[in-house]
């Protein structure tokens, strides 16, 4: 029975890891999306728990019951068919299982993609938030300011993002705000976020998207609305303008520490909503292929820079 | 100088180079034995150029537990790279190679010849047939799928390896992000297997429609082939996905379209959305079968007929179905909204109502049985609780909104092969065990089967478990490094050591094989574990004809009732037996293939148009020869079933 | 080899018969490599890029023709398997030939199509849709060019051989095939090129 005890371990650490010392990160939610998602994973984890300790019982139980060993000699087992009853219980408890766990999920479903719950009368924050091997651009248009790889964000505001990538898919994801999303050449994705309390959170690109992958990371914190105001200010006061020059020169794989900048790349490439969404590709086609060029000059600057 | 340039690997490593030479030493060392104890004429009769099932069905075991090493290669390697923050070990480039290979190896060109393996052999003993109904086009999806193996196989070696994971998602796969000949390799190499596979799945429909012994009605078939029906009529549904699939990629690589592109209208998402209408299905292609080894060794070691077979039946029915109804979980997170996100939600969890049917079932044929321990049987009681904690997590990862947490994160991967690993793997090894008898007339060693057993369900649950957590912890997949400050060291290093513990397992398999060849009893009876189908009605191992008469059927388990009830399965008297001749052509094809493959990864078009010319030759001749197989005597079946008889 | 006189020739043997059961599970595939195609094609029919859209390249009078050719060449096969039934070789023979050229003829107006669209700027790189367009075009010209070849190769051997269960099995399964690839012919006709230039 060395497997049951080796089963019965792996339960209690999963016990002793969801009450333990230090929480899990997409179980320590410090918003209402996350916290939603956080909701319906214990829920469900739950309810699976129950299953798979019903299973394990049965299967202990036929196991002790019905071993060879335990049985007289000339036991022969009885032919069984099989029960309507019994095998509807098999199917109706299942689905009794299912329909509820679906009931959950669509509601989660229209939940998470929506303003955050408590947040519908506050004006979103928006920020567009675009990857580039192996980089995110986070451009605020209303502030008229941008950043590369980290983002600060007021508390108590709904946040707005809208997802793209120029390049490879990526998966813009900020674990204890929310659950991901991609971000695509062709189209704008719009993540629902909002952050209860101030604080630094990791965010990173999930989604696999070549060499500079593991690194693919941006720092989050969060803060009290006046404190953003500040923020802002001062960037706009110290920070250097973005041209589309310098905004080319980020693009070019590889990696690069935090910047800032006052305006917004948006201006000059707009991203791919609206009439420059989608099929309408064919104007950006001459920038496209001067990305392109640039990717193969620009191969050993990576490769220096994975071993730094 | 400059044509051979494109052979070179572009991020060679000491250890690509060992195993050049490893692969150049193993290559001369087996030529030279074959020279050497003059098995060449040995070797293209009764294998290359075979067209028996049973020959077939052991050359795919044979390749599947040889990818199952390669691909077992990838996995320590990336486990060892994990198993430490900051690991210095292997870097990116070469990591995205490991994983992108492994996911390959172990989906394409392992599970599923092991599967394609243990249907060729058991199916038409099964159903009391000489053959399946097309033996030649079997033996070309065998040398198929071979080739298409050794082509994906030699991509690290020459020219360089996929790196863009084994779903390879557009525009990272394009050439805009993929420079290399790598993902080449991957279009073509899975394109050749993957025609195998479908010619497969033609074969054995007919041969389970049109050739099951009198008086076996469709619900009079064992479950295993059952389960074989079933996955073969997915693969003929979504395998013709994949073609056109792997076609439009080819065409992106080498011809310049923008099906995928990120400009000229190009939707990358369109290859997502393709790639799991196939991708989808093929989960169930290689589990269903899986569920119908347990479903014959929990019978016979319980020694009880199986529980609800209709159900049974229904319930992988409705799986096939739901199966192509799916496939967008794989991506919840893409944006398309709230609805679609809902319905592919609950068709998702709903998958789960007849799995747990099967199950339930599996534990009812357990009830008040007889239940006998035997190796086949301990995987596939091990199975029941690991593979339940692989199926509810996926009822988990079914809840979309949850989903955008546990997507791209170790908990996925923990899933799946938490999923595949006793879904799959054990049933492979259950079902290795328990018709081995039956293959070569011994049995492997009971006691290094059980401990083997023991040390790979453990070793499961040490390299899987943790990763639930360093998922939910925020650990994305396919990083090949991570810093200490994430705290993700201690769950990957208890993987590693899971991993580590894996290794030691299959080892004692390969262990197992050698002591049994040695050292196991050959004087064993044709039916070594009291089985209950049709297969163990005829001798171990079996003669070439199968059956020398076609058994006579009137119940699911015919056999069992002529053992308990004195119910006669083989009447009458020996007549000629018409059996298929042996062919060179669906190697030679495949061997042509192989070329038309190479040439078209390294796009060298003159080659390619050769070889395409050759491709077709060889159908134009196949078309024009005639091939009326030949009769084996009464005298020789006489003579054969004696001596046969005799060896026990 | 037990041949059972009571059928037809192409159905006399079990060997026959499973190679026609096995065909038609081959159509089934053959159905989702086109359904597949299809679905990709409308996915993409709209993503011109900086390419010309269906409305601006299609022609209807190429398309009527081949379309005239291919449904005139399904009949002659009908013919032809009717003629090999009653046991007509030379008959059946005449057919054959005829529904070959037939399909020549329209891979030579559907060769002239595509060198329209390539001359009009819709080559195979222009955009999504062309690549699509053409490759979905391309299968099914592909299909009747194997065809041609496949047909080739059975009416040689009918008039080598005879009307045996072997070569009558052939003929009747490359029949099938044939009708099939009318049938998607028809979809193409309708939903590429009635829809696109609507």
């Amino acid at each position: 029975m060395k497997f049951k005890w080796t089963l019965l371990s792996a339960i209690f650490t999963i016990a002793m890891m969801l009450t333990g010392c230090e929480p899990l990160t997409v179980l320590d939610p410090k918003g209402p999306q996350a916290e939603r998602q956080a909701n319906d994973i214990i829920l469900s984890a739950g309810i699976m728990m129950f299953i798979v300790l019903v299973v394990f019982g049965l299967l202990a139980f036929m196991l002790i019951k019905y071993r060879a060993s335990k049985q007289s000699k000339d036991y022969e087992p009885p032919h069984i068919e099989g029960n309507v009853i019994v095998e509807a219980i098999c199917v109706g408890i299942p689905v009794l299982i299912v329909a509820f766990l679906s009931f959950v999920s669509v509601q989660s479903n229209y939940i998470v993609e929506a303003t955050p719950k408590g947040y519908e009368d506050k004006e979103p924050l928006v920020v567009y938030a675009s990857s580039s091997n192996w980089k995110w651009h986070f451009s605020y248009p209303e502030e008229d300011i941008e950043t590369v790889n980290y983002l600060y964000i007021p508390t108590d505001r709904p946040l707005e993002f809208k997802l793209y990538s120029y390049g490879p898919i990526t998966s813009f994801w900020i674990p204890q705000l929310g659950g991901q999303k991609y971000a695509m050449a062709d189209m704008v994705n719009t993540l629902h976020l909002a952050a209860d309390v101030p604080g630094e959170f990791m965010g990173r690109n999930a989604n696999f998207s070549g060499k500079g992958f593991a690194e693919n990371t941006f720092n989050v914190t969060a803060m009290p609305e006046d404190e953003f105001d500040d923020w802002v200010k001062e960037v706009k006061e110290t920070a250097k303008p973005l041209t589309e020059e310098k905004f080319n020169e980020l693009l070019e794989p590889g990696h690069l520490g935090q910047m800032t900048f006052t305006g917004t790349h948006l201006e000059f490439l707009p991203p791919p909503e609206g009439e420059n969404g989608g099929h309408n590709h064919g104007s950006t086609d001459s920038d496209s292929h001067e990305e392109h060029s640039d990717s193969e000059n620009s191969e050993e600057e990576h490769t220096n820079h994975s071993h730094h | 100088m400059e044509f051979f340039e494109r052979f070179a690997v572009p991020h060679p490593s000491p250890a690509i180079y060992a195993s050049m030479v490893a692969i150049g030493l193993t290559v001369i060392a087996i030529l030279a034995g074959l020279t050497y104890f003059k098995k060449w004429g040995y070797l293209w009769r009764e294998w290359l150029t075979t067209v028996d099932h049973k020959r077939i069905g052991i050359m795919y075991l044979i390749s599947a537990l040889l990818m199952l090493f390669r691909g077992g290669a990838d996995a320590i390697m990336m486990r060892a790279q994990l198993a430490v923050p900051e690991n210095q070990l292997l870097d990116a480039q070469h990591y995205n190679e490991i994983f992108t290979t492994h996911g390959v190896v172990m989906i394409i060109f392992m599970a599923m010849p092991f599967i394609m393996g243990l249907m060729n052999f058991v199916v038409p003993l099964q159903i009391g047939a000489r053959d399946v109904a097309f033996p030649r086009l079997n033996a070309l999806s065998f040398w198929l799928f071979f080739m298409g193996a050794m082509l994906f196989n030699i991509s690290f070696v020459v020219g360089g390896s996929p790196d863009a994971g084994w779903t390879s998602y557009f525009p990272l796969a394009g050439t805009e992000f993929s420079e290399s000949v790598g993902s080449n390799y991957f279009m073509i190499a899975i394109q050749i297997a993957g025609l195998g596979t479908l010619m497969t799945g033609i074969n054995f429909i007919t041969t389970i429609l049109k050739m099951r012994a009198p008086g076996m009605t469709l619900m009079k078939m064992p479950m295993f082939t059952w389960s074989a029906l079933i996955t073969n009529a997915i693969i003929v549904f979504a395998f013709p996905v994949l073609t056109v699939l792997l076609a439009m990629g080819t065409m992106d690589r080498l011809f310049a379209t923008n099906f995928f592109t990120t400009d000229n209208g190009g939707m990358d998402m369109l290859w997502a959305n393709l790639f799991w209408v196939w991708g989808h299905p093929e989960v169930y292609i290689l589990v269903l079968p899986a569920f119908g080894v347990y479903s014959e060794v929990i019978s016979t070691f319980a020694r009880r007929n199986l529980y609800g077979y209709k159900s049974m039946v229904a319930s992988m029915v409705i799986i096939s179905l739901l199966s192509f109804l799916v496939w967008a979980h794989h991506f919840f997170t893409m944006g398309q909204g709230a609805l679609a996100n809902s319905i592919f939600s609950i068709t998702t969890m709903a998958i789960a109502v007849p799995t747990g049917v099967k199950i339930f079932n599996w534990l009812l044929t357990l009830w008040k049985g007889k239940i006998v321990i035997t190796t086949p049987m301990l995987y596939s009681i091990l199975f029941i609780p690991l593979f339940t904690i692989g199926g509810v997590t996926g009822v988990m990862l079914g809840m979309s909104a949850a989903d955008y947490q546990y997507h791209n994160t170790m908990f996925l991967v923990a899933h799946f092969h938490m999923v595949i690993i006793p879904g799959v793997v054990f049933a492979m090894l259950a079902g290795l065990t328990y018709w081995w008898p039956k293959m070569f007339g011994f049995m492997l060693n009971e006691k290094i089967g059980k401990s083997a057993a023991w040390t790979i369900a453990i070793s499961t649950l040490v390299a899987f478990m943790p990763m639930f957590f360093s998922g939910l912890d925020g650990q994305a997949r396919r990083m090949y490094t991570y810093s200490e400050s994430t705290g993700f060291g201690i769950w990957n290093m208890i993987s590693f050591i899971g991993a580590a513990g894996l290794a030691i397992g299959f080892a004692l398999i390969v262990y197992n094989v050698y002591y049994s060849v040695r050292y196991s009893p050959r004087n064993i009876s044709a039916d070594p574990w009291d089985a209950r189908t049709l297969e163990w009605a005829t001798h171990s191992p079996v003669p070439e004809y199968n059956f020398a008469n076609v058994p006579q059927i009137d119940s699911i388990e015919t056999f069992w009732d002529s053992k308990k009830k004195g119910h006669i399965m083989f009447k009458g008297d020996y007549e000629k037996i018409h059996m298929p001749n042996n062919s060179g052509m669906p190697f030679i094809m495949s061997c042509i293939f192989f070329a038309w493959g190479f040439s078209f990864v390294f796009a060298m078009w003159i080659p390619l148009i050769i070889t395409t010319i050759g491709i077709l030759v060889c159908m134009a001749l196949r078309s024009f020869e005639k091939d009326h197989g030949h009769y084996i005597s009464v005298e020789e079946i006489e003579e054969t079933e004696t001596k046969l008889r005799g060896a026990k | 080899m037990k041949i059972d006189h009571s059928l037809p020739l192409e159905y006399s043997t079990e060997e026959n018969r499973l190679k026609i059961l096995g065909f038609w599970i081959f159509l089934g595939a053959e159905i989702m490599l086109f359904a597949t195609l299809f679905a990709s094609y409308f996915v993409l029919a709209d993503r011109t890029g900086s390419g010309p859209a269906g409305s601006e390249i299609f022609e209807l009078t190429p398309v009527l023709i081949e379309t005239i050719l291919l449904l005139t060449s399904s009949f002659t096969i009908g013919l032809g398997i009717h003629a090999m039934r009653i046991g007509n070789k030379k008959a059946m023979m005449t057919f054959f030939a005829v529904t070959l050229l037939l399909g020549l003829a329209f891979l030579g107006f559907e060769i002239f199509e595509f060198f329209h669209y390539v001359h009009v700027g819709a080559g195979l790189q222009t955009s999504a849709f062309t690549a699509m367009l053409l490759t979905t075009l391309g299968t099914h010209g592909a299909h009747v060019t194997f065809g041609f070849f496949w047909g080739l190769a059975i009416l040689l051997q009918v008039k080598k051989r005879g009307l045996t269960p072997e070569t009558t099995n052939k003929s009747f399964i490359f029949s099938l095939y044939w009708h099939f690839l009318d049938v998607v012919w028809i979809f193409i006709f309708s939903f590429v090129y009635l829809k696109g230039m609507m």
